[in-house]
């Protein structure tokens, strides 16, 4: 379904032909020590970081450079940030209905409807009526998903969606996430947990230095790495 | 003391200071925010045009921006408007008030959009809004939010710059302080407070509201 082939960009080369392909319903957790290019990678899916040679394309259709073209393409591929990134003067409720109204041209009541559905699914749907800065991070990152699946979207990214979480509130996310994966959902999650990636990965990309070194299921990876720079970086956060 | 009042007519004099101020005020906003749009634009040519505005408008004298509206434009090129001589010097007042200011508001209101984190941009983007639609929905909406409290500085000020209009001969309160002090020099200090308390009456609501309202629309992060 996605297949981004050979996209390299920057003076700093952070992405070395990376040949990548992603299927339908398949959920790849791209690992990786910092500066590694993964949340470039992960931005670059979507056009939020512009790239200056080889193609992404998405259902077969080429990504479009920018404009309205761009604009639809975006529509259909959900983004959740780290930094949750909630439009800060409006209230929960109207940061979901705000896309699938201006965008997709739904009546505000039915929006209105679908988007009390999706926050009763993530569970923060008492809130509906309150500002994202009188939530709490873990509770704001939920209403982001929910936010990006209100396009109906066809895959859906995860930039280092609990890094900028305490860590008590990393599950109440995780959790969502891994419903989401079961459910069948294409994505693609740049992160961390180390524990989510091998309860709901389908497969692990491990990426350094701007390459991606190894990939494969996570059972193999986690306890088999063929690279040495992957098996170096699970010595470092594995071992406490 | 009723005599320097009755003669002084300070009343009218306070009229003309309202109407500059208010009229530069409204001036100043429009333009200013033409200015603002034009800077954030994508377009390189507006972009220009509008740092070279400010550039330029910011860095002079807003007594060199009148007095070449009044003798530049209005005496010596005859654009004239208005039937008598105090409606002409009153338009030329308040043009060369708004021009002056718009560029301070122009700034204001870019201060607002820079306080807005690069993210809701991204986000605006990530959820397939355009361009036009994100700047609508989500940009603007925060920025005007953001630059409240920095244009009610910049009215503010305004109010108080409307004095430089009394060298031009527009009767406003600074030349009717002046007339007064010649007539009455006995009454010096109490002519002052009288100015100083026609003044205030101006700034001191101005500048609650905008810090009322800079609360009250604040956006919270």
């Amino acid at each position: 379904m996605l297949s981004g082939v050979n996209k390299h960009f920057g003076d700093l080369h952070v992405l070395q032909d990376i040949d990548l392909t992603i299927h339908r319903g398949e959920v790849v957790i791209v690992i990786g020590p910092s500066g590694s290019g993964k949340s470039t990678l992960c931005r670059t899916i979507n056009r939020l970081e512009p790239y200056e040679s080889g193609s992404i394309t998405i259902d077969g259709k080429e990504l479009p450079s920018e404009g309205r073209e761009l604009a639809r393409l975006r529509a259909d591929v959900g983004m959740v940030f780290q930094s949750f990134n909630l439009f800060a003067h409006k209230t929960i409720l109207e940061n979901i209905t705000l896309g699938p109204v201006k965008v997709r041209k739904q009546k505000p009541e039915a929006a209105r409807k679908r988007a009390m559905e999706l926050l009763e699914r993530v569970g923060v749907a008492h809130q509906a009526e309150k500002y994202p800065a009188q939530l709490s991070g873990g509770q704001q990152q939920r209403v982001a998903i929910a936010r990006a699946l209100a396009m109906e979207p066809k895959v859906m990214l995860f930039d280092e969606p609990t890094s900028a979480l305490d860590p008590e509130m990393i599950n109440e996310v995780l959790d969502v996430m891994t419903d989401l994966a079961r459910e069948g959902m294409t994505m693609v999650v740049v992160t961390h947990e180390m524990g989510f990636a091998r309860k709901a990965a389908n497969r692990v990309v491990f990426m350094s230095d701007g390459q991606v070194v190894e990939q494969a299921d996570p059972e193999t990876f986690f306890t088999a790495p063929r690279s040495e720079r992957a098996r170096d970086f699970l010595g470092k956060i594995l071992t406490h | 003391m009723a005599e320097m009042l009755e003669r002084a007519d300070f009343l009218a004099a306070f009229w003309m200071t309202l109407r500059l101020a208010v009229l530069g005020t409204v001036g100043a906003l429009l333009l200013g925010m033409v200015v603002a749009i034009m800077r954030v634009s994508p377009f390189t040519s507006l972009q220009f045009f509008a740092r070279t505005y400010v550039t330029l408008i910011r860095n002079s004298p807003l007594t060199l921006i009148l007095f070449f509206c009044v003798f530049g434009l209005q005496n010596s090129l005859g654009m004239r408007v208005g039937d008598d001589l105090s409606t002409q010097n009153l338009f030329w007042g308040v043009v060369a008030i708004s021009v002056y200011h718009a560029s301070f508001i122009a700034e204001a209101l870019r201060s607002g959009v820079n306080t807005i984190p690069l993210g809701q941009a991204e986000a605006a983007r990530a959820i397939g809004l355009p361009f036009g639609a994100s700047l609508r929905h989500v940009i603007m909406p925060q920025a005007v939010r953001g630059a409240v409290a920095p244009v009610g500085n910049v009215i503010i000020a305004l109010t108080k710059n409307t004095t430089v209009a009394a060298t031009v001969g527009i009767a406003e309160l600074a030349s009717r302080m002046k007339t007064s002090i010649e007539f009455f020099p006995n009454l010096l200090y109490l002519i002052f407070v009288l100015v100083a308390v026609c003044f205030v009456v101006l700034t001191l609501p101005t500048g609650l509201f905008f810090t009322w309202l800079s609360r009250k629309v604040a956006v919270q992060r």
